[in-house]
């Protein structure tokens, strides 16, 4: 037993407090916004240039001057503005972003992250990920804990181009939560449902403390 | 002084050169200027440094650029969607300089405003970090960048007048206005070019002092992600 896809977002998303300016990466990350809660007001931010970004369009709405930076199609809210991307990345940069939710391809228990390139092999790009973990409050990571083939993607150093250094602050996994300070390192805070401590320990590589609530 | 143009082929003439650098504004295929990139690939330039947030995909956008090699460098953030791109990359080539998509963003903003550097923490501690000055503010570790200027820019906007006053829409505005006030010399396309006096002066996105030529141009918008939702029967 672990977390699927949607209980890692669903998880995320409890991260999310009244008032917060949140930006979500791509994949697992933007599902968060299927689980936040209903009686918090969150306000979505898209660094391409939006903030208040509404659901996925109908069809018959379906608008190409109005995408996401996954480049999807999505809609506007009454809330809605839009601005050009250096006033975008102004907001990111100089901290009035409260939390950003990123995917992973490697993080280190001293809190670096790794998840824009596999040397040789992809030739993708840092898009704004770099910028966000720089500049936003907190940083939540999201991912699947060891790789399909059973490595492990918690590491005492990340093996891959770094996107920053000591900048992830709680990482998410199927099988539980870390939070990781600054000095301190990482530390199991929860389990993921029928996952025991062992299990966490075997696929791990990075040291971790052990301050799981029952 | 008269800034509008017949046509996008009209509006380039005079104004390119083999081993010039462009801006193209646009955020994957959402407010890119169609026919500016087309008019570019025909004028038969090579050796271009294109700075652009990303590079097209195969069949549109600047892709058209890349199939014909005319672009030497590429400076971008997220080049994931276009396969030839990556081919080009692998093979050696095409140059790549991947910036962090707020750095490029700040660069051209900073160029535009004759600003020659900036401080950021973007990049510290990465490859992006790498030969770049460090300097402390604050206990904080920051990175030199640069501010880009362009020999051309191309943008994109809905609305124009002949004053070269530009209004985005939605989040086709993008890089568009940075990128317009980094061009030495910039060519705007727009879906409409307005009477003078019908764009509200307090909301004009890009004042007309950066754009020295204008058209007027159909846009075929090709979507990347098409991502829709059920509507819940009644």
């Amino acid at each position: 037993m672990a977390w699927d896809r949607n209980q890692m977002a669903a998880r995320a998303a409890r991260e999310l407090k009244d008032g917060f300016y949140v930006n979500l990466g791509i994949g697992i990350p933007t599902l968060v916004a299927n689980h936040i809660d209903e009686s918090i007001d969150v306000t979505l931010q898209s660094e391409n240039g939006m903030l208040g970004m509404g659901p996925f369009p109908y069809d018959d709405e379906v608008d190409a001057d109005l995408i996401n930076a996954g480049k999807q199609t999505i809609t506007e809210l009454r809330r809605t503005s839009y601005f050009s991307s250096a006033e975008s990345f102004a907001m990111i940069r100089g901290g009035h972003i409260d939390l950003s939710v990123l995917g992973a391809m490697e993080v280190s228990e001293k809190g670096d992250l790794a998840n824009w390139m596999i040397p040789g092999k992809m030739v993708k790009g840092m898009g704004g990920a770099m910028d966000l973990v720089a500049g936003v409050k907190r940083v939540v990571v999201v991912m699947d804990h060891a790789s399909k083939s059973g490595a492990p993607k918690l590491l005492h150093e990340c093996s891959l181009p770094l996107t920053g250094r000591a900048v992830v602050d709680l990482v998410i996994t199927n099988l539980g939560v870390f939070e990781i300070e600054t000095g301190k390192g990482m530390t199991l805070v929860e389990l993921a449902s029928g996952v025991c401590v062992d299990d966490v320990k075997g696929l791990t590589q990075a040291d971790f403390d052990v301050a799981v609530s029952s | 002084m008269k800034k509008i143009f017949p046509d996008a082929k009209a509006a380039l003439d005079g104004l390119v050169f083999d081993g010039m650098t462009v801006m193209s504004g646009g955020f994957g295929l959402c407010g890119i200027a169609e026919n500016l990139i087309i008019a570019l690939r025909d004028t038969g330039v090579t050796d271009l440094t294109v700075v652009s947030n990303n590079a097209g995909i195969d069949d549109f956008g600047l892709g058209f650029l890349l199939q014909t090699c005319q672009i030497k460098k590429m400076i971008s953030s997220y080049v994931g969607e276009n396969k030839e791109f990556e081919r080009q990359y692998l093979a050696g080539e095409l140059e790549l300089e991947f910036n962090p998509q707020g750095t490029l963003a700040e660069r051209c903003r900073a160029g535009g405003a004759g600003i020659p550097g900036f401080y950021t923490k973007t990049g510290v501690g990465t490859v992006i970090a790498e030969g770049k000055e460090h300097k402390e503010f604050n206990g904080e570790t920051y990175i030199l960048e640069t501010g880009l200027v362009a020999d051309l820019s191309i943008v994109k906007a809905w609305k124009g007048d002949e004053q070269g006053n530009l209004v985005y829409r939605k989040t086709a505005r993008n890089f568009n206005p940075v990128m317009a006030s980094a061009g030495k010399a910039t060519v705007a396309e727009v879906e409409e070019i307005v009477p003078l006096g019908s764009l509200n002066p307090d909301c004009i996105h890009t004042p007309g002092i950066y754009v020295q030529r204008i058209i007027e141009a159909k846009h075929e918008k090709r979507i990347e992600q098409r991502t829709v939702r059920e509507r819940q029967s009644a």
